[in-house]
């Protein structure tokens, strides 16, 4: 209990200070890539030594926690629910009509306000952590492997940036942060990894980015089209396949030539 | 009974029932796609069809029919006509004709609606209807357009009806204090529906001048936007969602008071902060529809507290329902059992839209699965299960007659284990990353298990809801005779016989100093 008790004090804290640093106003606007963001203060929502802002591991923590207030929440509100429903059932010879006591104006005031700030307190204490969290997702590190992705009807293509290009495979080295800056030739399409807990559109007009980190080389990982985008549109696919980065530097140093020579 | 006097009735009880068939009928078609989406997800790769337009076509008509043609024509058609004129004691609609305009409307856009199945190209734009594809698409998005604008004409004229009727035709004595919740709820979402309703059509008409008439107001190649019409589409379909939540939470708190036989908890703070504060904040949080399109971030973050801050009201008004429980003599009949599902049910779907209103968790979470169970738990399910409590609720006022009490149970408890099933499992698989609006999910067969579990469960809460559909058509037939008031009720509607005359009362009702429809502890 006592270990609850710190445990949301401290995120208590760092939730007030992050609201205060982030309305001084790091905010991006989208479509720009920020360079290395502000580490330290996103640093408790990892454990052990990380020192990569990587955001899939801090959507895993943040799930987790919203998870527990809204199960607290839920499981309180329904036991009481249910209490009421069978404590105040109609029992043979019981009350024909029920008998809950007028509330004077006092107690109906209260029984708005005090709710009210119980929930928006909750509300705002969400609201900083997805902040945090969401702050983190936008600030790209500095050292990072830029691919330009146009979708269309129905694939990804992908442009490194020695010209070489790749369709529905994305090969990157493994530790380095990965950006991608997506536009659409026709519909609306979303490149979501599920594996590292981000997706964002591409569409024709706009340029969209997204980052995340791949970390084990050897490793696949599956990219789905999340956003409707016509007949094919389940079977929109591609992969993510992560090469150790001598691995990739090879690989990337030979298409790279290849793509030269062919243009 | 006869059919020429039912087409061009006036009479606002006789509007709210040809509402109701119009929308139980809606309610049935989009039903069987639900299922036949089910049986097509049920393997991998194709089942019952091989052509991914069937399918699309049938996730268009789901969601389009269950939104515009069965849930808000059901709340704001046949039970705020039905119910009202009754409520506030009035003799009719203040516009009766303008009333019978409106179903005329309506009918027209649930035929337009069906129309899907029988032209040779139909629309497979989803019932958001996004452009580029929408614009682009050999499916026909014309008619997706007019079913909207027509069905918005019949919400726009039923809007001013009945703020009207509420305004000028309350019983002497019925003071603003004395409405019953569910006349504010529908005054809420009417009010909500004129604001909205003109920006969704006006999306609609842009999207089939862009496809038909050559306008490029969604073109980027030629300075048009494509995020534009979403803005505007979630402009108007997010408060969509509370024109739906709030008439659908007015029927529980007629039901909950009256089987609990107590008066609303803290009634003003349900009227004022819950309704009112839905009404404030509806506006202003239609971005959580967009956290994953690229728009600027401040608009992002600074909707993100809106949305949160949605569960102030909705939060209200849940403490009001449950608090009126609080010392209660509660009884168990069908119309209760259901009004209580949906506050487990409504429970569950409002605490897992608090993950969807971070900015940050939708990134992972937005267009799956996840998504889809939470907004059938809180929107579609819990509508469903309250237009279900609520035609249990009054079908003695509507018919003469009971229902059989023994399969209204049957079928509330069937319903309710299929839902469960089907929706929380959705849930589940949508956080390990199902995405939505999939005809095959081949790159993801982990999920095949859950797929036909939730086939097998959509199975059972077909069978729940016919068995609901059965009992009322047998008990309209012959029911045993139910008398005026069954339920014991002090609202007004049950002062009248059952079914009410044309002109619902001999003589105008007039309500004393110490009534309200609430009021059952005379101490």
């Amino acid at each position: 209990m006592n270990s609850i008790l710190k445990h949301w004090a401290a995120t208590a804290l760092i939730a007030v200070s992050s609201v205060a640093m982030a309305a001084g106003g790091d905010g991006q606007s989208s479509g720009q890539a920020p360079g290395s963001g502000n580490v330290s203060k996103l640093q408790y929502l990892q454990k052990g030594e990380a020192r990569i802002t990587d955001p899939a591991p801090g959507w895993d923590y943040l799930w987790k926690e919203v998870l527990i207030d809204i199960t607290v929440i839920g499981i309180l509100f329904a036991l009481m629910t249910a209490y009421f429903i069978w404590r105040y059932r109609r029992v043979p010879g019981g009350p024909e009509v029920g008998s809950a006591p007028k509330l004077s104006p006092a107690a109906a005031i209260g029984w708005a306000v005090i709710p009210a700030f119980v929930f928006l307190a909750d509300d705002f204490f969400l609201a900083a952590n997805g902040w945090v969290l969401w702050n983190k997702y936008r600030d790209v590190p500095a050292d990072r492997l830029e691919v330009h992705l146009e979708s269309g009807m129905y694939s990804w293509d992908y442009t490194y940036p020695n010209g070489m290009q790749t369709q529905n495979e994305l090969i990157v080295p493994a530790g380095k942060a990965i950006l991608l800056r997506m536009t659409s030739r026709d519909t609306l399409h979303s490149h979501f990894i599920p594996d590292f807990r981000v997706k964002e559109d591409s569409m024709p007009g706009r340029t969209t980015y997204l980052w995340f980190l791949p970390k084990e080389a050897g490793k696949e990982h599956v990219v789905t089209c999340a956003e409707y985008c016509g007949v094919m549109h389940s079977y929109m696919a591609g992969r993510v396949i992560v090469k150790t980065p001598e691995e990739f530097k090879q690989w990337y140093e030979a298409g790279g030539a290849a793509a030269k020579k062919s243009s | 009974m006869n059919l020429k006097e039912w087409i061009f009735t006036t009479d606002h009880k006789r509007v709210g029932v040809l509402y109701l068939i119009g929308s139980m009928a809606a309610f049935i078609v989009a039903g069987v796609m639900a299922l036949l989406m089910r049986i097509e997800l049920s393997t991998l790769g194709p089942t019952i069809t091989s052509n991914p337009s069937s399918y699309n076509v049938w996730l268009y008509a789901h969601g389009a029919m269950m939104i515009l043609g069965f849930q808000i024509p059901a709340l704001t058609g046949f039970f705020a006509n039905y119910c009202i004129p009754l409520m506030i004691g009035a003799k009719d609609v203040a516009f009766p004709r303008v009333n019978a305009l409106s179903v005329w409307l309506f009918y027209v856009g649930i035929i337009l609606a069906l129309l899907t199945f029988f032209i040779p190209d139909p629309p497979d734009v989803m019932w958001t209807g996004y452009p580029p594809y929408s614009t682009i698409t050999a499916g026909n998005t014309a008619l997706y357009s007019f079913t909207v604008l027509i069905l918005g004409f019949a919400s726009i004229i039923g809007g001013v009806n009945f703020l009207t009727t509420i305004a000028y035709m309350r019983a002497p004595g019925l003071t603003w204090n004395k409405l019953n919740i569910f006349v504010w709820c529908t005054l809420g979402a009417f009010v909500l529906q004129l604001i909205f309703v003109p920006v969704l059509g006006t999306a609609v008409t842009l999207i089939s001048m862009d496809k038909y008439l050559g306008t490029h107001f969604f073109d980027p190649t030629r300075g048009g936007d494509v995020l534009t019409y979403q803005n505007l589409f979630w402009f108007y379909s997010h408060p969509a969602v509370y024109v739906i939540f709030l008439p659908f939470f007015g029927v529980l708190f007629e039901i909950v008071a009256t089987f609990a036989k107590n008066r609303v908890f803290n009634y003003n703070a349900v009227v004022f902060g819950g309704i009112g504060g839905i009404i404030l904040l509806s506006g202003v949080v239609w971005v959580h529809h967009l956290y994953v399109t690229g728009m600027v971030d401040w608009i992002r973050i600074g909707q993100m507290i809106t949305t949160l801050m949605i569960s102030v009201p909705v939060g209200l008004m849940l403490i009001g329902l449950v608090g009126t429980l609080y010392k209660g003599s509660i009884t168990f009949e069908t119309p209760m059992l259901y009004a209580l599902g949906v506050l487990f049910l409504f429970l569950i779907g409002g605490l897992t839209g608090i993950p969807l209103a971070l900015t940050s968790l939708t990134l992972h979470l937005s267009e799956t699965y996840y998504v889809v169970g939470h907004f059938h738990y809180v929107m579609a399910v819990a509508g469903t299960f309250s237009i279900f409590a609520g035609v249990y609720y009054w079908f003695p006022k509507m018919t003469g007659r009971m229902y059989n009490e023994f399969w209204g149970k049957l079928g509330f408890w069937i319903t309710f284990v299929g839902t469960n099933i089907v929706f929380w499992t959705m849930m589940d698989i949508g956080v390990k990353g199902m995405p939505r609006r999939y005809y095959d999910y081949s790159h993801f067969s982990q999920f095949e298990g859950a797929h036909q579990l939730m086939t097998i469960g959509a199975a059972i809460l077909g069978v729940g809801f016919a068995i609901a559909l059965v009992n009322w058509i047998v008990g309209a037939m012959k029911g045993a005779p139910a008398g005026d008031n069954p339920w014991k009720s002090m609202s007004l509607e049950w002062t009248t016989v059952s079914p009410p005359p044309h002109g619902n009362w001999p003589s105008p009702p007039s309500v004393s100093e110490e009534w309200t429809p609430y009021a059952y502890d005379r101490r």
